[in-house]
């Protein structure tokens, strides 16, 4: 190894690590993080009103839609409306009470867990308060 | 290094290159005592570039609505993974490279590099300060925070004081009559379309020229040497461009312990609705002009006193403008103490007016 190499090499060796201290955090910061977007917490679905018994609505939940249900008994009940199967956008059945997804046929009961078809795991579960004539859905 | 060399020879087979390989081994530096100042023109150039990644790479995650800019912001040097660095990185490097330009212009003045035969380097050179100065005022908008809605608000008042077109300037700037969500848009479109178009045009003009024209050399200089006597030079690559790249790396340095010990603040989202908060200021580099606008009577000789300064201003831009076409004596290789007197009380006006400015705010 002669002068000039050894500098070389040194000379190198630090274009190198610059490029390196460049790329990394570029690279890095080209990976969206995993929210991808700020998640929403909490929004009002709707006004008390607007969902009779046996019937549901979609709502905006951040950038997600979100399914509001009003069940035959009256009860409130709200999931995240993307279905687990391949992130189609679920929808009420009134005629059996059940959640379906018209893409692949998947089914869900009230409670979103699957009946049938080829969902993996149960719709995401949203936490619904009332207040006063409002619906209140956030994620618990 | 065998590889390079066949890559080379197989394009100068099809391309041939011996123009631009003549070029490279015959362009040199001129060597004296002001040579340092030749940096600048670089470092300027490299902040540009410098912009223009970091600028693509905010793009990716931006959102430029009143909804959702600063939410955007916040999410960028909240959650992305180096967001924070990237985004510091952009600020910091805008301001540098206002600085930057202005050094750069300051300097070619006083060395009077300007005269003939490089006028239309320094024209195209101004309206790229000109440019640079656009970029800065509708960037700092994007972020949708408090300080930098009501700092436009007052930017673009400023503009309706000009007679005539002013109102109608205020409206086409704002996208209506106040600064709203529209007004961002029209500031995001500015600020990354129109004027970096502008930008790599005027700036391709400008580097084709100092490349044909080679750099100046100070009169004083040339009046120095004897006759017959040449001055040295330095090869052009790679003595002086490695030179350059050294300066280019105390620059991104600069930069990296900036954006990490500095941080940019994001402050508070803007809400027209709310009451303007204290210490409200411009950029540094609008600091003189908003002081000097502060300062100036509400009449002046029956005439509006803003009015008169937002004249005054455009005058003094165009004067900039048409420096190297006045300085006569300059142009004929004589020296030209007039003006640099006259730079010499521009550049103090300009950093006392900021210092006060920034001190009153």
């Amino acid at each position: 190894m002669n002068r000039r190499r050894f500098l070389d090499g040194i000379l190198g060796a630090g274009f190198t690590s610059t490029l390196a201290a460049i790329v990394y955090p570029v690279w890095r910061y080209l990976i969206p993080p995993v929210s991808g977007e700020p998640a929403t917490q909490s929004v009002v679905a709707a006004r008390a009103a607007e969902v009779k018994a046996n019937s549901a609505l979609l709502f905006k939940f951040g950038s997600k839609p979100g399914l509001l249900v009003r069940t035959p008994e009256g009860e409130l009940q709200a999931f995240s409306a993307v279905c687990t199967h391949l992130q189609c956008t679920v929808q009420y059945k009134a005629d059996t009470s059940q959640i379906w997804c018209a893409c692949h046929n998947g089914l869900y009961d009230l409670a979103g867990n699957v009946v049938s078809g080829p969902p993996p795991r149960p719709l995401e579960r949203l936490t619904v308060n009332q207040r006063g004539d409002d619906i209140v859905v956030s994620r618990t | 290094m065998a590889l390079t060399s066949r890559i080379v020879e197989w394009l100068d087979e099809r391309l041939n290159l011996s123009d631009v390989r003549h070029f490279i081994q015959e362009k040199g530096v001129p060597i004296h005592a002001q040579k340092l100042w030749y940096y600048l023109g670089g470092v300027t150039l490299f902040l540009f570039m410098v912009q223009v990644a970091s600028g693509i790479l905010l793009l990716l995650y931006y959102r430029p609505s009143s909804a959702e800019a600063y939410e955007s912001v916040q999410f960028i040097v909240t959650q992305v993974e180096f967001g924070w660095l990237i985004r510091n990185i952009h600020s910091w490097s805008a301001n540098l490279l206002i600085l930057a330009a202005f050094a750069h212009m300051f300097s070619v003045f006083f060395l009077k590099a300007y005269r003939k035969p490089r006028e239309l380097t320094w024209v195209s050179g101004v309206f790229l300060l000109f440019l640079m100065l656009g970029f800065g005022f509708s960037g700092y908008l994007l972020p949708w925070n408090e300080l930098s809605f009501f700092a436009t608000k007052v930017g673009t008042s400023i503009t309706g004081a000009v007679p005539v077109i002013g109102p109608p300037l205020v409206r086409f700037l704002r996208g209506g009559d106040d600064v709203t969500g529209a007004t961002l848009s029209r500031f995001y479109a500015l600020h990354v379309a129109i004027l970096p178009a502008t930008a790599t045009i005027l700036l391709g003009l400008h580097l084709l020229f100092v490349q044909r024209q080679g750099m100046s050399v100070p009169i004083k200089t040339l009046r120095a040497l004897k006759p017959g006597e040449r001055l040295k030079e330095m090869p052009f690559f790679p003595d002086y461009i490695l030179r350059d790249v050294l300066v280019w790396y105390i620059a991104i340095a600069t930069l990296a312990a900036l954006a990490a010990f500095y941080p940019w603040e994001l402050g508070r989202k803007a809400d027209a609705f709310a009451a303007v908060p204290a210490g409200i200021r411009p950029e540094w580099y609008f600091l003189a002009m908003f002081h000097t606008l502060k300062l100036l009577p509400s009449h002046i000789m029956g005439l509006e006193g803003e009015m008169l300064g937002v004249l005054a201003f455009g005058l003094a831009a165009a004067v900039l403008v048409i420096v190297p076409f006045l300085d006569r004596r300059a142009s004929r290789g004589e020296p030209s103490p007039a003006l640099t007197v006259l730079g010499v009380l521009a550049l103090i006006y300009m950093i006392a007016f900021t210092i006060i400015g920034y001190m009153a705010a």
